[in-house]
């Protein structure tokens, strides 16, 4: 779907009115995300919503990502204090908890009298497989957002690339991947940031 | 059950004060650090069983909402065992709450404070060259992440000949939200249908 209206110049984005609209949009979106919320940060804010573009959901997820603590919480906080300062970092944030919050506990409480029947195991394994499918097809998606960059397609790719290797197959800690990697990559970037700017001047 | 556990105030307080250190290493998400959690709060402190632990972790990724709410369910699991065991379930859910308050607020204040300040700024910044070469580099990498971490959820089930159901039904799964609008509710439904039949 975001193939058919391809980078949006940003006064056509849309944004949120008010920190309620804030607190609703971001209740509704995590209750819906199973197994992770960022699958569906991106399909509300990017593809429903319009509040960003896939490049920007890219890079404050980027930002969101190596700074300490949950990944979706920053996230959070960071697009709600964009809008209406840190009352509407808080107001994104309690409607990424407080819903949920209830509901996991109630799950909880709920899951201790059934945990050791087939159903509940079984039912578990297949959520499971599925959000492993949600994630993995965000990652797709968002591959777009990489052949715009200035970084060169092939860059990007091979920088990509060496990461999946890194974390899935040889199991390297992420605090390693993001240091070394990382480093390259934005060394790299930086340079094309200095080329780039000369060209347009 | 694990044995009940008598807390004091003291304990309380290094239970928050261990989550509020964990916040500031959990670079990548909070889960990165649950080994950490696994070796405090089981092997030393002996405040959760092994499998309250893991029961944990694998309720929050059932339930809805951010991942980091393993956390909120570790707290309440070691509020429960922390209360006393005569009767008074009152006392169990107080307890229960308690462990929830100081744990989330623990993993979740100074993390938020330090990535509120340092992204204010760079967003204040944002056309700062350095800035820019950081946001800009990082793309590939958090997009390759994000393959990897659903990879590693669907490798957890190591054994082709009983597992491919499995992984076949990740690899529809990417496809299906890949390509159309479906809404992610119906196939994570559907997941759950074939899991508890048996088929997968």
């Amino acid at each position: 779907m975001t193939a058919s209206h391809p980078q949006l110049p940003p006064d056509t984005l849309a944004r949120p009115q008010s920190r309620s609209e804030l607190f609703w949009a971001f209740t509704w979106l995590a209750l819906q995300g199973f197994g992770g919320v960022l699958a569906v940060v991106q399909r509300v804010l990017v593809e429903e919503k319009r509040w960003m573009t896939r490049e920007q959901f890219v890079e404050d997820w980027a930002v969101a990502q190596i700074m300490p603590g949950p990944n979706v919480v920053n996230l959070s906080m960071m697009i709600g204090g964009r809008y209406f300062g840190l009352p509407g970092a808080l107001s994104a944030l309690a409607g990424m908890l407080m819903a949920p919050m209830a509901l996991v506990l109630l799950l909880a409480v709920w899951f201790a009298g059934v945990a050791h029947t087939e159903l509940a195991q079984g039912a578990l394994r297949g959520m499971g497989a599925v959000a492993a499918g949600l994630i993995s097809a965000t990652g797709l998606k968002l591959v777009g957002a990489l052949t715009s960059s200035p970084m060169g397609k092939v860059a990007c790719l091979v920088l990509a690339l060496a990461t999946f290797v890194a974390v899935a197959w040889l199991r390297i800690p992420l605090a390693g991947v993001l240091l070394g990697l990382g480093a390259l990559a934005c060394s790299w970037a930086w340079r094309c940031e200095q080329v780039a700017g000369k060209d347009t001047q | 059950m694990s044995a009940n556990i008598v807390f004091s105030l003291s304990d309380w307080w290094s239970l928050f004060t261990h989550f509020m250190l964990l916040s500031l290493l959990a670079v990548g998400g909070a889960i990165t650090t649950a080994p950490d959690m696994h070796r405090y709060l089981v092997t030393q402190q002996h405040w959760l069983s092994d499998s309250e632990f893991t029961t944990s972790i694998a309720l929050a990724q059932a339930a809805p909402g951010p991942n980091v709410l393993f956390v909120a369910l570790m707290g309440w699991q070691v509020g429960l065992n922390a209360a006393p065991s005569v009767g008074a379930s009152e006392w169990s859910w107080l307890c229960g709450l308690t462990g929830v308050f100081l744990a989330m607020s623990g993993i979740l204040l100074p993390s938020s404070v330090l990535t509120y300040t340092a992204t204010r700024w760079a967003h204040k910044n944002r056309s700062n060259r350095a800035v820019k070469a950081f946001k800009m580099g990082m793309a590939p990498i958090v997009v390759a992440l994000l393959m990897a971490t659903g990879w590693l959820l669907a490798a957890a089930h190591d054994q082709p000949s009983r597992d491919w159901p499995l992984w076949l039904t990740t690899v529809v799964a990417t496809i299906v939200v890949w390509k159309t609008r479906i809404h992610m509710l119906w196939l994570l439904g559907f997941g759950a249908l074939l899991g508890g039949l048996g088929w997968i």
